[in-house]
C-alpha cells in the first residue's frame, strides 16, 4: 500500500514535470538572464545599458567597433571621404531590409542620425559640424560638414550609450524627447512586443531576412549569424542567488552578470562555463562635485586622487584577483587612446604623499559627504574603501548610506552638499563608455553645461578637447589623448579606482561566445 | 445584513482615500528622482530635468494629487513612469500569478494546519502537541527567504523534482502551473501553518473544556463528531479571523517570495516600482491592497454569522 502511494506521488510529479516541458514548436530558445530589467524600450531616449543591448537585438548600425576598439563598416558597404575631410559619402549594404519588409534607405538613415544627434552626448558635438545631410540615391548617403573633424566614423560605430541605431524614417522622426511607439529595426531580431512583459519577459526572434556580413563576428562588427529560433530574456529572475541555482539547474542558458561572490560556486560545476567575452571590462571611478567646497579646490581633488590606492578598492569589490588590474588610464589600460599620462600622482602614490597635499592644499575640515548605494552589490564596498582611505589622508567624512535610485536622483542636484547636495560618488563604467576623450562624460569640462554630474570646469580641458575632434590624423590624436589624461590628472576631473572584468556565466551546451566587449546574442549556439 | 453590508461598504471610500492621500504623500517626500532613474547612467542634468517636466513632476505635490485623484475617480489609475504602461494594465497582467500563489498557500494552510491543531488539542501535552508547537517556533522564526533558499537547495537542486524558479500561466495548462508553484506555495504556507495550527490548537482546546462537550462526550458520540461537530465548529469564529489575517499577511509574504522565485507577480511589481520610484504604480497596487485587505476583513465579519448562529448584523 505504502509502495503504492509512493508510485502515485511520484507518478503525479512526473506528469507535472512533462507538462512543464517547453514547447517544441518554439524552436531552440536562448534563455538569457540580462544584468538588469527592460523597461524604456526607445535606446535613443535613454543612456540605460539595458535599453542599448535591446537596440543591438532588433537594430542594426552604419558601423561597428571591433574586439580591438577599431571602427569597421557594418550596414554601409562602403564609403569615401573628400580630401577636405568635409564630405562623407557612404554607400548601404544591399539586401537591408526592415522587419515590416520595407528597404533601408538613405532617408532613414538620415532621420535616425539626426534624431540621436539631439540625445546623444557624442552625437550631439558630431552635429556641431554637420551642415547637412543629403541621400542622392535610396542606398546612399552624405554628410557635408561646415568643418572638418576627425570622428564622423568614430562618432557613427560607437558602442557605447547611445548608439546611433538605424531606424525607419517614420519612427526617426519621433521627437527625441518622446519615446518611440513602434520597435521595427533592421537587427538580425524581431521583438515580439505581444510577447513583452514589462519586468517579467522579453522575447525576440529570428529575423530570417536578415543578410549578415561575411566577416566573422568581433566587437559589434561582422557577421550577424542567428543560431537560435528565440531569444528570450528572463526579466523576473533578479535575486543573485536564485539565478545561480536557476543555471545550475539548467532552467536558464547564460547569466549575463555572474556575481564576484558566486565565481567559485559556478567554477566548480561540470555544467557551467565562465568564457571570455570582452577585452576591455569596465572601470570603477570616483567623480568629485566641483561646484561645492571642498573639491572646489583642485589640490583637494589631487589629495584625494593621491590617496586613493587602485588595488584597496578593488581587492575589497571584486575580491578576485585574476579579474582585476590597477590602471592609471582614464581611456582604459590596451584600448585605442588608452594612456597613463599623467596617473603617477595616484599611482605612485602612498598616503604620506596625500596627506602632504591636503595639509597644501589649505583645506579646512569641510566633510565630504559620499554617497553609498547600499542595495547594488556591484559598487556598494567602494564608498567605504574611499571614506577609510580619505580619514586616513587627513579629510573629514559624512558617509551616507541610501537605495541606488535615490543616489541617482540626488546627484542630479546642484544643491550643496548640506542642502541635500553631494560631494562625491562612485560608480562603475564600462570600456565603450569611456575610452574615448570625446565620450567619455567625466572629461566633459563646461561648468555647469557639462553633460554629466560634477559640473568640472577646465577651459584648457575643453580646448584639448576641441583639438581632439577636429585632429583627422591618428597620430595628433593619440597625442592629444595623453594631453587631455594628464590635464584630467592635473585639474582631478575624478579618480579612476581600477579595471576589472565583469564574469558571465553560461551553460556547457551553449557554443560560440565571441569577444563583444558587451552582450550580444547573435553567433550563438545551443546544443 | 445588508444595511450592515452597505455600511461596511460605505466605510471603504474613506479609508481608500486616507490610504491614496498618505501614499501620495510620502512618496513625494522620499528621496529618489523617477526623472533621473529613467533618464540612465550618462543622462545630464538638463535631460533628467526635460523628463521630469514630461511626467508632470514639476508641478506643485497639491496639483499633482488633484490630477491623479481626478484620474481615480474615473477608474483611470495612471499610466507607469518605468514601463510606460497603464497601471490598470499592469496589475491585470501581475494578478494571476499573485492570486494563484495566494490561493495555494493559503488552501494548503488551512487544510494541513486546522487538522494539525485540532489533533493537537485533542493529544493536549502528547508527542504530536509537542511537535507542532516546536514547528510553530520554527515557523514563525525562520524567515521566508531562507525558507526559499533551503527548500530550493534539497528540492530542486539535490532532489531535482521542481523547478527553481519562474511561474507558468494557468492558460498553459494546469499541470505546469501546479509544477511551478508548489514549491513557493510549501515554502509561504509554513508560517500560515504555524499560525492557524497554533491559534486553533488554543481555540479547540477551549471548547473541549465546555459542558456541551463533555455532554456530547456522555451521550457515546464519536470522538471524531465530537471534535468536529462540537468542538471546531465552536472554535470556528478565532480561526476564521486569523485565516483572514492570514490572507491579508500573504499581500507582504508575496512580495519576498515572488522575488526568491521569480514571480511576475504583484509582490515583484510593487518591489520593481519602489526601486524606480514608479510612484503611479505603487499608488495603485497600494490602493489595490488596501481594498482586498478591506473586503477580506469584511468576508471575514459576514462569515461569523455562518459559524456561529447568535451573530447578527
Amino acid at each position: 500500500m505504502k509502495l503504492n502511494r509512493r508510485l502515485a506521488a511520484a507518478a503525479a510529479l512526473s506528469m507535472l514535470s512533462i507538462a512543464s516541458l517547453p514547447a517544441l514548436a518554439q524552436g531552440t530558445v536562448l534563455k538569457v538572464v540580462p544584468h538588469s530589467n527592460l523597461a524604456v524600450l526607445d535606446p535613443i531616449w535613454t543612456t540605460a545599458y539595458m535599453s542599448r543591448n535591446h537596440g543591438y537585438m532588433i537594430y542594426d548600425t552604419l558601423f561597428g567597433t571591433d574586439e580591438n576598439g577599431k571602427i569597421k563598416p557594418q550596414m554601409v558597404d562602403s564609403f569615401q571621404i573628400s580630401p577636405d575631410n568635409r564630405m562623407y559619402s557612404f554607400k548601404l549594404r544591399k539586401g537591408l531590409e526592415f522587419h515590416d519588409g520595407k528597404p533601408v534607405t538613405g532617408d532613414d538613415v538620415i532621420a535616425s542620425l539626426q534624431r540621436w544627434g539631439k540625445r546623444d552626448a557624442m552625437g550631439s558635438a558630431l552635429f556641431q559640424f554637420v551642415s547637412r545631410m543629403d541621400s542622392p540615391t535610396p542606398d546612399t548617403f552624405r554628410i557635408f560638414l561646415g568643418e572638418a573633424c576627425g570622428f564622423v566614423i568614430e562618432a557613427l560605430g560607437k558602442p557605447g550609450s547611445s548608439v546611433p541605431f538605424i531606424m525607419p524614417k517614420k519612427q526617426a522622426e519621433t521627437d527625441p524627447f518622446k519615446q518611440i511607439e513602434e520597435h521595427i529595426g533592421s537587427g538580425p531580431y524581431v521583438f515580439k512586443r505581444d510577447e513583452f512583459k514589462p519586468g517579467d519577459k522579453a522575447v525576440y526572434t529570428k529575423f530570417a531576412k536578415y543578410v549578415p556580413r561575411s566577416e566573422p563576428p568581433s566587437g559589434t562588427t561582422g557577421g550577424k549569424h542567428v543560431y537560435v529560433d528565440r531569444v528570450e530574456w528572463n526579466l523576473a529572475l533578479r535575486d543573485p542567488q536564485a539565478q545561480v541555482n536557476a543555471l545550475q539547474k539548467g532552467e536558464i542558458d547564460i547569466l549575463e552578470q555572474l556575481p564576484f561572490d558566486h565565481i567559485a560556486t559556478v567554477k566548480g560545476d561540470a555544467n557551467i562555463v565562465v568564457p571570455k567575452y570582452a577585452n576591455f571590462g569596465a572601470q570603477y571611478m570616483a567623480r568629485f562635485n566641483h561646484l561645492h567646497k571642498p573639491f572646489d579646490n583642485p589640490k583637494v581633488r589631487q589629495a584625494a586622487i593621491a590617496a586613493f590606492n587602485q588595488e584597496a578598492f578593488l581587492r575589497a569589490q571584486v575580491g578576485v584577483k585574476e579579474i582585476y588590474k590597477p590602471c592609471g588610464s582614464m581611456f582604459m589600460c590596451g584600448t585605442p587612446w588608452g594612456s597613463t599620462a599623467g596617473s603617477d600622482l595616484q599611482m605612485k602614490s602612498n598616503m604620506k604623499k596625500a596627506q602632504d597635499l591636503l595639509k597644501a592644499s589649505g583645506y579646512d575640515g569641510t566633510p565630504v559627504v559620499i554617497l553609498k548605494p547600499t542595495d547594488l552589490a556591484s559598487i556598494s564596498k567602494l564608498p567605504d574603501v574611499a571614506a577609510q582611505l580619505l580619514r586616513q589622508a587627513g579629510f573629514k567624512v559624512d558617509l551616507q548610506a541610501m537605495d541606488w535610485q535615490t543616489l541617482v536622483g540626488r546627484r542630479a542636484k546642484k544643491d550643496a552638499p548640506d542642502k541635500g547636495g553631494w560631494n562625491m560618488f562612485l560608480t562603475a563604467w564600462t570600456a565603450t563608455d569611456v575610452w574615448n576623450p570625446i565620450s567619455n562624460p567625466a572629461m566633459d569640462t563646461r561648468g555647469e553645461k557639462s553633460v554629466w554630474f560634477g559640473w568640472a570646469t577646465d577651459d584648457k580641458m575643453v580646448e584639448l578637447r576641441n583639438q581632439f575632434m577636429r585632429a583627422t590624423d591618428e597620430a595628433t590624436k593619440k597625442k592629444l589623448a595623453d594631453q587631455i589624461s594628464t590635464r584630467a590628472y592635473e585639474i582631478g576631473t575624478h579618480a579612476v579606482l581600477g579595471e576589472y572584468d565583469q564574469p558571465m556565466a553560461i551553460r556547457k551546451n551553449i557554443s560560440g561566445i565571441f569577444i563583444s566587449n558587451s552582450n550580444l546574442y547573435w553567433n550563438i549556439k545551443k546544443n | 445584513m445588508l444595511n450592515f453590508l452597505a455600511k461596511r461598504l460605505l466605510s471603504t471610500l474613506p479609508v481608500l482615500f486616507i490610504v491614496s492621500l498618505l501614499v501620495f504623500l510620502m512618496l513625494r517626500l522620499t528621496p529618489g528622482d523617477p526623472a533621473a532613474v529613467l533618464a540612465g547612467d550618462a543622462a545630464s542634468t538638463e535631460q533628467i530635468a526635460l523628463i521630469r517636466t514630461s511626467l508632470g513632476l514639476d508641478r506643485s505635490i497639491p496639483e499633482q494629487y488633484i490630477i491623479w485623484a481626478g484620474h481615480l475617480l474615473g477608474g483611470d489609475l495612471g499610466q507607469s513612469y518605468y514601463y510606460k504602461t497603464a497601471v490598470t494594465t499592469l496589475i491585470g497582467q501581475r494578478l494571476e500569478p499573485t492570486v494563484s500563489l495566494a490561493l495555494i498557500t493559503i488552501t494548503l494552510a488551512v487544510l494541513i494546519a486546522v487538522p494539525l491543531g485540532v489533533m493537537a488539542a485533542w493529544r493536549f501535552g502528547g508527542w504530536l502537541d509537542k511537535a507542532l508547537m516546536g514547528f510553530s517556533v520554527l515557523g514563525f522564526s525562520v524567515p521566508v527567504f531562507v525558507s526559499a533558499y533551503l527548500l530550493i537547495w534539497l528540492v530542486s537542486l539535490k532532489l531535482g523534482i521542481l523547478p527553481v524558479q519562474g511561474y507558468k500561466r494557468i492558460a498553459d495548462g494546469v499541470g505546469p502551473w501546479l509544477y511551478h508553484l508548489t514549491l513557493p506555495a510549501i515554502t509561504l504556507s509554513l508560517v500560515y501553518i504555524a499560525l492557524i495550527a497554533r491559534v486553533t490548537r488554543a481555540s479547540v482546546l477551549e471548547t473541549l473544556g465546555e459542558d456541551y462537550i463533555r455532554t456530547a462526550r456522555a451521550k457515546g458520540l464519536p470522538e471524531v463528531n465530537v471534535l468536529m461537530r462540537h468542538a471546531l465548529a465552536n472554535a470556528a469564529v478565532p480561526i476564521a479571523t486569523v485565516i483572514g489575517i492570514g490572507i491579508a499577511l500573504l499581500i507582504g509574504g508575496v512580495v519576498v517570495t515572488e522575488s526568491v522565485y521569480a514571480i511576475p507577480g504583484l509582490g515583484r511589481l510593487t518591489v520593481d516600482a519602489v526601486l524606480a520610484r514608479d510612484f503611479p504604480t505603487i499608488q495603485g497596487v497600494i490602493l489595490l491592497f488596501s481594498f482586498i485587505y478591506v473586503m477580506v476583513n469584511l468576508l471575514v465579519d459576514l462569515s461569523y454569522v455562518f459559524f456561529d448562529p447568535r451573530i447578527r448584523y
